[in-house]
Formats: structure tokens, C-alpha cells, sequence
């Protein structure tokens, strides 16, 4: 039949979609910029540098190692959010050397390891600042207090295999404080970061507005930071109720360390949390009550971290077991169970 | 507040061209191509020969069994060719080619001043025999034959009818138009249907964003018993029959089964305009209400065409496509059929014709899936379009089946609503086919 060549035949729906990968990537970022602003306006220059280390240590190991032309999967943007957001995990003094290296594995053996974006169990970005726990145990622990916009650590300026140079003050963040001294810092501190902590971590006010951004663009699953939030609130206060003199209440419990740093921006990586609502409800509480009973049992003053990444392991099985109940069908579809082994 | 169903999508509504624009009739052009098979179900038989005259509104071919339907002659004229044809399905079909006469002033026989038939005085098995002798079948765009609607089982009966005015696609406004404007018929059709199956309650449902056809159905069904219209939330796609059911009466049609099963029966307002328009002036369905519109089209309408009218006179009777067009679709923008060719007539399910340009075209870059879980929040069915269609992609047809690929209306919400850009429903329609194929397959051997 004549076949017009002007015309395109292509199937169905003809309405294209309204938001992109790139532009979700995109509206984190912009969530992120309070956090960026007040770990710079607390730490100067420091703070630049490490976020700058270990953004271009993501940048270029995604440009050298991911598949297909070279660079192209940088315009997903998602290399870059990787790079800040494991630099706001830093503390500020942290070598750039380390805060590179860092990059180099969030992507490589967190992202790309795995057949690049969408595919990772983890989340990148926490892959990376596990390595660096792992290998660099002291230099991420050692903490800094805030010296204002123009401050500049000699930490930063390490270099491998050489004796780190000391700052001259270090500070307790205050959960180190609370865990291993017994003391609680005010609030409003908390709130606003003027404490010892990771770049991002510090100011809960930033987090929150963060969140609403994300929340306003529709760019995160809000049930996962309501779960998260719940769940570790109500529990943290229930053992505080019990057992007030040692435990912190639910306040200080969401409002201190890299809780809600943690909860806005990683929990909700879709790739690596349940794609069902109900998941996310699961999933979320997961990380809430992990959070809590590393914290308030485990040996370290922070678990934010590891909660995540173990929330992140149990997805796929919260995916498989939660299966959407289709219409039309009376009770849960449980077919998914079913389904062979990848 | 307005009822809705669950999930869905809300692509912006493009109707501002068209919304207010009084139908008009298409001008008569020379030749029309009536094709035998443009409805669900077997192809009609031809009646006429090459050579014939024929009437506008004379049966032209019958009924080849009872899943299929009438077709009548959409002009005075002489029939040139019974042929192989284009049609919008992108094949050639079987068709009846009809050269108007030009001197013909097109003119129902009678001038429409047969005595109307009066559906009360007829038998069940009498009146599904006259509206499958009227040709008529849904005029949302599946095109399946009314009056196989009709006819209900053993005792099985019908408590409800919903009358469908979602017309939730984008850009349509073809049914908009004819509630505005012919309310009474569309009220008048319902009756007559609802006096037939002895249904309890008819139900129209209408989403807000067309106030004046709420307006003109609350007026024409004013003082009526058992008649309410019900406004409906702006969501797509809620004149599906199972989500429009679900929308208004809060019942889920079980997989597998017809809105019969739970007692209800929806009809589209054109079908309802065409039962009235059978029974009150004995007039076939010959012609019908297609939106004009798009970014391509120059003068976007809404016309009044007779069935076998081709799209390209109708576009050029618009004004003529712009020089950016790229792609003209035959229906909606989120369900319709794709043209290769403009030498393809209108058919009874021709609710549109909208032309896009480069721009509208344009696929999406894609990206992997980033799980974000929007096309499951989407899915109307429920289902898991993520995972099927990433089973899709790899070919592993046999497990979709165990997360109801089968279930997937092909509505496009999840392909609308996916941010990687990545084709999910045409990965499940392939699927689809590929494990319908293999069922026929394996019944055969």
C-alpha cells in the first residue's frame, strides 16, 4: 500500500513523558544546595575542596570506565550526585586524596560493577564511604569544629603514605558525645549544624528543606522518609521511656548525626529501595529501627550507613515478596513468589 | 468532590482548540471506501455489486455472523470496486469503494421523515436484530458491535448503565460536543436502552473539565427517576470500561470477566446519540463526530464525516497539515493508531485525527530503569510494569504471564509516566501477541 514517507509510524502512547532521569537527578542536586550552603558557610573552603575531590573522582572514573561512547553516560547526571553526595558524607578535614579515591569506588565497584546505572544493589555513594571506613578508619573519624567561610583544614592536604598533618583542635560530634560521654547538645544547634560532623550531616533545618524540595518536585517516594522518620522516633523514644538516663529521646534521635542527611537523599535512591508502596513503608522502617539499634546497642555512635546499606540488601527480596495486587483479583497476587531464581 | 478511580495518569488536556467548536459537516467529496472489516469481530458480507447505485443509508453488506455488524452506504452514489483497500490498520482490506453522485443533494431517503420504530414494541432477540441492523458498535475507538452488548445470557441481568463521557484522552473532544450539543439524543438513546434491558439506575459519567456537558445532561435529564449524571475527576484513563466502572460505582470487574459479571453495561454517548438517531429517525450509523486537532493541523475541528470519508480530505478540508508534520494518529494520542498513509478512510472508531510535528515525535533519550516506581503507580490494572517490562526486554515472555501481562489494558500510562523514557507498553504488547500466538499455536497442534 503507499506508504507515506513523510509520516513516522511509531506505536502508541504519542504523549511523551513530563519529567526525565536527568532532570530527577537534577531537582537532587538543587536539594542538596542547603546542605552545601551551611557545610560551606560552617567550613569554608575545606568543604569545597572535599566535595570538589570527590565529585571529580566520580566524574572521571564514570567518564573512564562506563560502557559505550566516552562520557556519555555522564549526561544522567547521576555520576556528579553521586560525587557530592559522598563528599557531604566527609568529614571536613578529610584528605582529597582519600575523598578521590572514595569516588573512584563509589562508582566503579558501586555502580559500574555492577552494569552501571539501575542495576546496583547498593547505593553508590555509601559504597564508597564504607571503603573509606574501612581502609582510613581514623581520618574519617577525626572531627573538626566548624571555623566559619573562610576555614581551611590542613588535613585536606595529606598525601598517601605519609603521616597525616594534625589540625590543631578536634571536636566530638554529638552523638560521639552523647555515646561515649553521656552529654547532649541543645537543639538548636543541631538544627541549624554549628557541631562537629560530617560536611552534610550537621544541619538538620538543611535536610528538612531538602526534603521538601524533593517532595514538592516529586522527585523522591515520600513514604520512605515518612517510614524511616516513624519508625526510628517511636522506637528511640519507647527506649527512652524506659530507660531515660542512657537513651536519647526521639528528638535528638532524628535531629543529630547524618539521620536525616541519610533519609532524604539516600534512603530515597529509588534504584536501590523497593519499588512497591508498601516496600517502601517496609523498607523504610527497616533502616529506622536499624538506625536505632545500632546507635543505641552497636559499638559505633552512628549507624545511618550501615542501615542503609543493609535496607538496600533486603530490597530486591521486599520487591519480590511485595507484589502489586492486580485488579480485578480478590486477594494478593502471590505469583511473584514463584518466580525462578535470576 | 468528584469520583475517580485508582492510579492513572494526568497528561495535560490539549483541548482548548476544539473544546468550543460546534460540529460541523464535512462537505461531500467523490469517492469513499467503506472497509468490510472495522469492527471487532468477523468482516461484513458485501450486498452490493460493482456497478450497483446505491442510497446513502442503504445496507451495503450484512452481518457475517453475530459478532459483526451492518454497513450502509454513507452517500448517494454507484459503487465502483468491492477491492483490497488501505486501511488505518496499516493493511490492505476488503473494501467498498463508492463513487458519490455529485448531483445528489445527500439526503436520507425520506428526508428523515420515516415513522420512528418503536424499541417498546419489539421482542429482545427483535431489537438486538435492529441495532446490529443499524451498523452501530462502540464509538470510543475499540469498535466492538453494540448490540452483542445487548444480548444477555440466561438469566443474567443488567442493574446498571453507565453512559461514557469521560473522552479522558488528551485533544479529543468529539463526545464533548455531542453532549453540549445533542444532550437530549444522548439522554434519549440511554432511555431507550434502559428501557430495553429493565436496568435500575443510569449513570452518566462525565469528567469536570467539560462543565457546560455536565450542564446540558443535568438539564436534559431533569425530573427523570432513576437518571443522575455523576462528574468525574480529570484522569486518564477513565473511559476505560473496567476504571470507569470502578470510578463510579466502586466495583472491580474481575480479571477475565465482562462488566456484565458484576451487572453492569457501559456505552459511549456517540453510541447513544446512534441508538437514538436508529429508532427515532430510522438513520444508520453512517457518519460520526471526529475531532481535528494537533500541533499539524492547521484549522483544528470538529466535523461531522461520513464513514468512508479519506483522511486526506479531511485534513484538507482543515486547512491542510502543516509543513512540520511527522506523525498523524488515528485516535487518541495515548491509544490511537499510528497513519503510514493518508489514503485511509475514516472508520466507525474514529473518535480523532491529530497531526504532531518533529517536536511531539520525537522519542525520548532513554535511560536504564531507575526503579523509581512511577509506572506502578500509574498502572490502572495494578500491575508491575517495571518488572514486565524488563521481562519484556529479555524476551522472557513466559514469566510475565505469572505477573498478568495478560491483565495490561495498553492503556500507556506507565510508557507516559516513565522518566528513563523506556517503550513500556509496546515492550508488553509484543509480549503479549508473542504469548497469544503461541496459545493458538499449541491449541492447533
Amino acid at each position: 500500500m503507499t506508504r507515506d514517507p513523510r509520516l513516522l509510524v511509531q506505536p502508541a502512547p504519542f504523549l511523551r513523558p513530563t519529567v526525565s532521569t536527568p532532570r530527577i537527578m537534577l531537582d537532587v542536586l538543587v536539594a542538596l544546595l542547603p546542605s552545601i550552603g551551611v557545610a560551606v558557610w560552617l567550613f569554608g573552603l575545606s568543604a569545597l575542596l572535599v566535595l570538589a575531590a570527590a565529585t571529580a573522582g566520580c566524574v572521571a572514573t564514570e567518564w573512564l570506565l562506563a560502557r559505550g561512547a566516552r562520557g556519555a553516560s555522564l549526561g544522567d547526571w547521576t555520576a556528579v550526585l553521586t560525587g557530592v553526595l559522598l563528599g557531604l558524607t566527609l568529614p571536613p578535614s578529610f584528605p582529597l586524596w582519600m575523598a578521590a579515591l572514595g569516588g573512584f569506588v563509589a562508582i566503579a565497584l558501586g555502580k559500574l560493577a555492577w552494569g552501571g546505572l539501575g542495576q546496583n544493589l547498593f547505593n553508590p555513594a555509601l559504597v564508597g564511604r564504607a571503603f573509606l571506613q574501612a581502609a582510613f578508619p581514623i581520618a574519617i573519624t577525626t572531627w573538626v569544629p566548624p571555623a566559619g567561610p573562610l576555614a581551611l583544614y590542613r588535613g585536606n592536604f595529606a598525601w598517601p603514605f605519609f603521616a597525616a598533618p594534625a589540625d590543631a583542635v578536634t571536636a566530638a560530634t554529638p552523638l560521639g558525645r552523647m555515646k561515649f560521654l553521656g552529654e547532649e547538645t541543645p537543639l538548636g544547634a543541631l538544627l541549624l549544624g554549628d557541631v562537629g560532623g560530617s560536611l552534610g550531616e550537621t544541619s538538620a533545618l538543611a535536610a528538612l528543606v531538602g526534603l521538601a524540595w524533593l517532595l514538592l518536585r516529586r522527585a523522591c517516594d515520600w513514604r520512605i522518609p515518612a517510614a524511616v522518620l516513624l519508625a526510628a522516633g517511636a522506637l528511640a523514644e519507647a527506649v527512652h521511656r524506659l530507660a531515660p538516663g542512657r537513651h536519647p529521646d526521639a528528638l535528638f534521635t532524628l535531629l543529630s548525626g547524618s539521620l536525616l542527611f541519610g533519609t532524604v537523599f539516600m534512603a530515597t535512591d529509588p534504584v536501590t529501595s523497593p519499588l512497591a508502596p508498601r516496600g517502601a513503608w517496609i523498607f523504610g522502617a527497616g533502616v529506622g529501627v536499624l538506625v536505632v539499634l545500632i546507635r543505641f546497642w552497636g559499638g559505633l555512635p552512628e549507624g545511618v550507613m550501615y542501615a542503609i546499606l543493609l535496607m538496600n540488601a533486603a530490597s530486591p527480596l521486599i520487591d519480590r515478596a511485595i507484589q502489586p495486587r492486580a485488579f480485578g483479583y480478590g486477594r494478593p497476587a502471590r505469583a511473584a513468589l514463584g518466580e525462578r531464581a535470576r | 468532590m468528584s469520583r475517580t478511580f485508582r492510579h492513572g495518569v494526568h497528561p495535560a488536556g490539549h483541548k482548548e482548540a476544539t473544546e468550543r467548536l460546534p460540529i460541523e459537516r464535512m462537505p461531500f467529496v467523490a469517492r469513499y471506501t467503506v472497509p468490510l472489516s472495522q469492527h471487532t469481530g468477523a468482516p461484513a458480507r458485501p450486498v452490493v455489486a460493482a456497478g450497483r447505485r446505491v442510497t446513502r443509508g442503504e445496507t451495503i453488506a450484512e452481518a457475517a455472523g453475530f459478532v459483526s455488524t451492518t454497513l450502509h452506504a454513507p452517500v448517494d452514489g454507484r459503487v465502483v470496486a468491492i477491492a483490497p483497500r488501505p486501511h488505518p490498520s496499516g493493511r490492505l482490506v476488503e473494501a467498498i469503494e463508492i463513487e458519490a453522485d455529485p448531483y445528489s443533494p445527500q439526503r436520507f431517503p425520506g428526508n428523515g421523515a420515516s415513522a420512528p420504530l418503536d424499541p417498546a414494541a419489539l421482542s429482545d432477540e427483535q431489537f438486538v436484530a435492529e441495532v446490529q441492523r443499524a451498523g452501530l458498535v462502540g464509538m470510543g475507538g475499540a469498535a466492538f458491535p453494540t448490540h452483542v452488548k445487548y444480548r444477555l445470557p440466561e438469566g443474567r441481568r443488567i442493574e446498571r448503565l453507565i453512559v461514557n463521557g469521560c473522552e479522558c484522552e488528551p485533544y479529543l473532544t468529539s463526545d464533548h460536543r455531542l453532549m453540549v450539543e445533542r444532550a437530549a439524543d444522548v439522554v434519549r438513546g440511554a432511555e431507550i436502552v434502559a428501557a430495553r434491558l429493565g436496568v435500575e439506575e443510569t449513570v452518566f459519567g462525565v469528567e469536570i473539565n467539560k462543565a457546560d456537558a455536565i450542564a446540558a445532561l443535568e438539564r436534559a435529564t431533569a425530573g427523570r427517576q432513576r437518571m443522575r449524571v455523576v462528574p468525574l475527576e480529570v484522569k486518564y484513563p477513565q473511559g476505560a470500561e473496567k476504571m470507569l466502572i470502578r470510578a463510579v460505582y466502586g466495583l472491580e470487574v474481575p480479571s477475565g470477566k465482562l462488566p456484565l459479571d458484576v451487572g453492569v453495561l457501559v456505552n459511549n454517548v456517540a453510541t447513544m446519540t446512534a441508538i437514538a438517531d436508529w429508532f427515532d429517525r430510522r438513520r444508520p450509523l453512517v457518519e460520526r463526530v471526529v475531532t481535528v486537532a494537533g500541533p499539524g493541523v492547521r484549522r483544528p475541528s470538529n466535523l461531522l464525516v461520513p464513514v468512508g470519508t479519506p483522511v486526506r480530505a479531511v485534513l484538507e478540508h482543515c486547512g491542510g497539515l502543516d509543513e512540520s508534520t511527522r506523525e498523524v494518529v488515528m485516535g487518541g494520542p495515548m491509544m490511537g493508531a499510528p497513519l503510514a498513509s493518508l489514503d485511509v478512510p475514516v472508520v466507525k472508531g474514529t473518535s480523532g485525527l491529530l497531526a504532531f510535528t518533529e517536536a511531539e515525535a520525537r522519542l525520548p533519550t532513554e535511560y536504564t530503569c531507575i526503579k523509581c516506581g512511577r509506572c506502578v503507580e500509574a498502572c490502572p490494572q495494578f500491575l508491575n510494569p517495571s518488572r514486565l517490562g524488563r521481562l519484556g526486554r529479555a524476551g522472557r515472555w513466559e514469566e510475565m504471564l505469572a505477573y498478568h501481562a495478560m491483565d495490561c489494558v495498553e492503556c500507556g500510562s506507565c510508557s507516559f509516566a516513565c522518566p528513563s523514557g523506556i517503550p513500556i507498553v509496546q515492550l508488553i504488547r509484543v509480549a503479549k501477541g508473542a504469548l497469544r500466538e503461541k496459545a493458538a499455536r499449541e491449541k492447533v497442534s
